[in-house]
């Protein structure tokens, strides 16, 4: 069963008295533990469909199913549940939160997301600041630590609630070109340890081939699905 | 929760300098009304305790219609006998009392053998009288403070005016309800500062000189004055009097009386009431300036931290989780002002009493200022500061959870 289907998904916006078709009739199917990058241009509507994904937008028409859910039922209160248990993002601006430590930032929705007991907590966060190679790094601040180091953090505040799926907008934007390929194979690699579907949004053509599948956009619609030279997972 | 404070106490400490600044201004709010509500009331007690401890008592019981004719000390209003011996038995079972004092008020000629003027007389027990207003002997500036039968204690404008000395013989001259005119001899005891100012004409005598003055056969008396245990049951005290004595009366049928607090009986409770206007209007100052700087600081907070919110609520925190945060730093912000402000209001208070500042009130000279530092005080100021605090975080707060993480997002 996909992890993600969408349905002739449709998104528009109303800026002013214009209409903006964000997103145009796009049907696609991800299956779980894929490693998958949206491309296109600027403008091409990744970040709006990620948006959707993540249950931070809804859909104009059209169904999206994240897990089984419809995600255009969701209140507010219901959406932030459901990403709380099975979405993790990473953002092109990191956006960790400056007044917690690494480890804290870690450990933040453990603890005031999913309320995780603090032993437990301890656990999986230490064996993901193993996992990004930044143990000693713990107790260091965001404004400490290199742009990469940021991103390795949000990758692991990402995956520490084992989520069925992380979102990654643009997320080697701010990073040099060989920061940004070991973010994208920390991911990798996080996925094989995880089994965690990961979707990520670029429009860096170097990186783009690390998916094993490429959905690329233009104008919002879909215009082809290539397999990468990470190949199809599993 | 501890979590949340974590997160709260290191975003105040984030913005040091903005957080410091507006606690500083809550901590001056809460020293100045600490201090000006403990200055002021210190002042209030003892303005209240000379006139009740030297003069009025508590509370004081007369027959209907005395106080409103008071000026002329009616003898046709007095408590008769029976009345008397009722109220007395009534007083002495009543927990609250400390000590009563009958006293028999009438006017006079006062007369130095020399020259004459008119006089207030107190006719009492002075041992009762003393327990009942026990800053009376204080206000003797000469002679005992020991009142016998057939002395008189004057007070110190007819000392001054009249040229009466300790241990003078005076005359004192009055007409009883009968309309028959008797004099007494009486040796002046010593001379009475007065108690709330210049003109007081009011002497002290031995109720049972005052009775043989007014050829009164049987006790009467035109008051009783009242001590309280507990000043704090003033109140109470005088509804559960003023039930009490309405099923009183004697076989001529009820007789009527009224009960009176010190409040009802003395232009002073005005001041009273206006301290307690100004200490409203200063807590309200204070209430002004917590709601204005809190509220400041935290939309301040919010707008800056837009996107971080909005991070927060993509990962998955729930918006009640998002609006304590914020609720809980305003609430730090208002508890560190709150003990800082106490406890610099407390040293400021302990320095006051150190210096022994004196003042004047009436005509007592050379009072000491002595400030209480009253727990009820500093709890509610700390109270109404907290919740403030909280109560001014709230519509930040609010606004920071119902953020939509998109829009937070794309915040610049």
């Amino acid at each position: 069963m996909a992890l993600i289907e969408a349905n002739d998904l449709n998104k528009e916006y109303e800026a002013g008295e214009i209409k903006v078709i964000a997103l145009k009739g796009l049907n696609f199917e991800i299956e779980p533990a894929s490693f998958v990058s949206f491309v296109g241009p600027s403008g091409s509507g990744k970040t709006t469909l990620l948006n959707l994904i993540g249950c931070l937008d809804k859909p104009t028409s059209g169904l999206l199913k994240v897990a089984g859910m419809d995600i255009a039922r969701f209140n507010r209160k219901e959406g932030a549940i459901f990403r709380g248990k099975n979405l993790g993002f990473i953002f092109q601006d990191f956006n960790l939160i400056p007044v917690l430590s690494v480890y804290e930032n870690i450990e933040y929705p453990l603890m005031m997301v999913q309320n995780v007991p603090a032993g437990e907590r301890a656990q999986r966060v230490n064996v993901l600041l193993e996992a990004i190679g930044m143990s000693e790094q713990g107790q260091k601040f965001p404004d400490q630590i290199s742009g990469g180091q940021k991103q390795r953090v949000a990758v692991a505040r990402a995956l520490v609630s084992n989520p069925r799926l992380v979102l990654a907008d643009e997320p080697t934007a701010n990073l040099d070109s060989q920061t940004a390929y070991r973010i994208i194979d920390l991911m990798k690699r996080m996925r094989d340890q995880f089994q965690t579907t990961f979707i990520f949004s670029t429009h860096d053509q170097k990186i783009v081939g690390e998916a094993e599948v490429i959905y690329t956009l233009e104008d919002g619609e879909l215009q082809g699905r290539e397999v990468g030279k990470g190949g199809i997972h599993g | 929760m501890g979590n949340l404070f974590k997160i709260a106490v290191r975003n105040l400490w984030r913005y040091k300098r903005r957080t410091l600044l507006t606690a500083s201004l809550i901590t001056l709010g809460v020293i100045f009304v600490l201090v000006f509500i403990s200055v002021s009331g210190s002042f209030k007690n003892m303005m209240v305790g000379q006139i009740t401890d030297s003069m009025l008592g508590h509370v004081q019981i007369h027959r209907q219609g005395y106080v409103a004719s008071i000026d002329n000390l009616p003898l046709n209003l007095n408590i008769k006998g029976q009345g008397v011996r009722q109220l007395e038995a009534l007083l002495k079972q009543q927990p609250e009392v400390a000590a009563y004092s009958p006293r028999l008020k009438f006017g006079g000629l006062f007369s130095t053998f020399v020259e004459t003027t008119n006089i207030r007389l107190n006719g009492i027990y002075p041992e009762q009288e003393f327990k009942t207003v026990p800053l009376l002997p204080g206000r003797v500036s000469q002679g005992k403070r020991t009142l016998e039968r057939g002395e008189i204690y004057l007070p110190e404008l007819l000392h001054k005016g009249m040229g009466a000395k300790v241990g003078d013989t005076v005359v004192i001259v009055a007409t009883n309800q009968d309309g028959s005119v008797n004099g007494k001899q009486f040796k002046v005891a010593g001379v009475l500062e007065s108690a709330t100012g210049p003109g007081g004409r009011d002497g002290y005598v031995h109720i049972l000189d005052a009775m043989e003055i007014l050829r009164l056969e049987e006790l009467e008396v035109s008051e009783v004055a009242i001590r309280l245990k507990d000043f704090d049951q003033l109140h109470p005290f005088t509804s559960k009097m003023e039930r009490l004595v309405k099923s009183m009366g004697g076989p001529k049928g009820p007789i009527r009386y009224e009960v009176h607090s010190w409040e009802k009986l003395s232009p002073f409770f005005n001041i009273v009431k206006m301290i307690n206007l100004l200490t409203f209007f200063i807590k309200l100052m204070l209430i002004a300036i917590v709601l204005i700087s809190i509220m400041n600081v935290m939309i301040m907070a919010v707008y800056e931290r837009i996107r971080e919110i909005g991070t927060m609520a993509a990962i998955g925190t729930l918006p009640g989780k998002i609006l304590s945060m914020f609720v809980l730093e305003g609430f730090c912000l208002g508890v560190l002002g709150t003990v800082v402000g106490n406890l610099v209001g407390g040293i400021i208070l302990y320095i006051v009493n150190l210096s022994r500042i004196s003042f004047e009130f009436g005509q007592q000279s050379g009072l000491i200022l002595s400030v209480q530092f009253n727990p009820r005080d500093l709890i509610v100021i700390s109270l109404i500061v907290i919740l403030v605090s909280v109560l001014a975080s709230l519509q930040p707060a609010f606004k920071a959870s119902r953020m939509e993480p998109i829009q937070a997002l794309r915040h610049v």
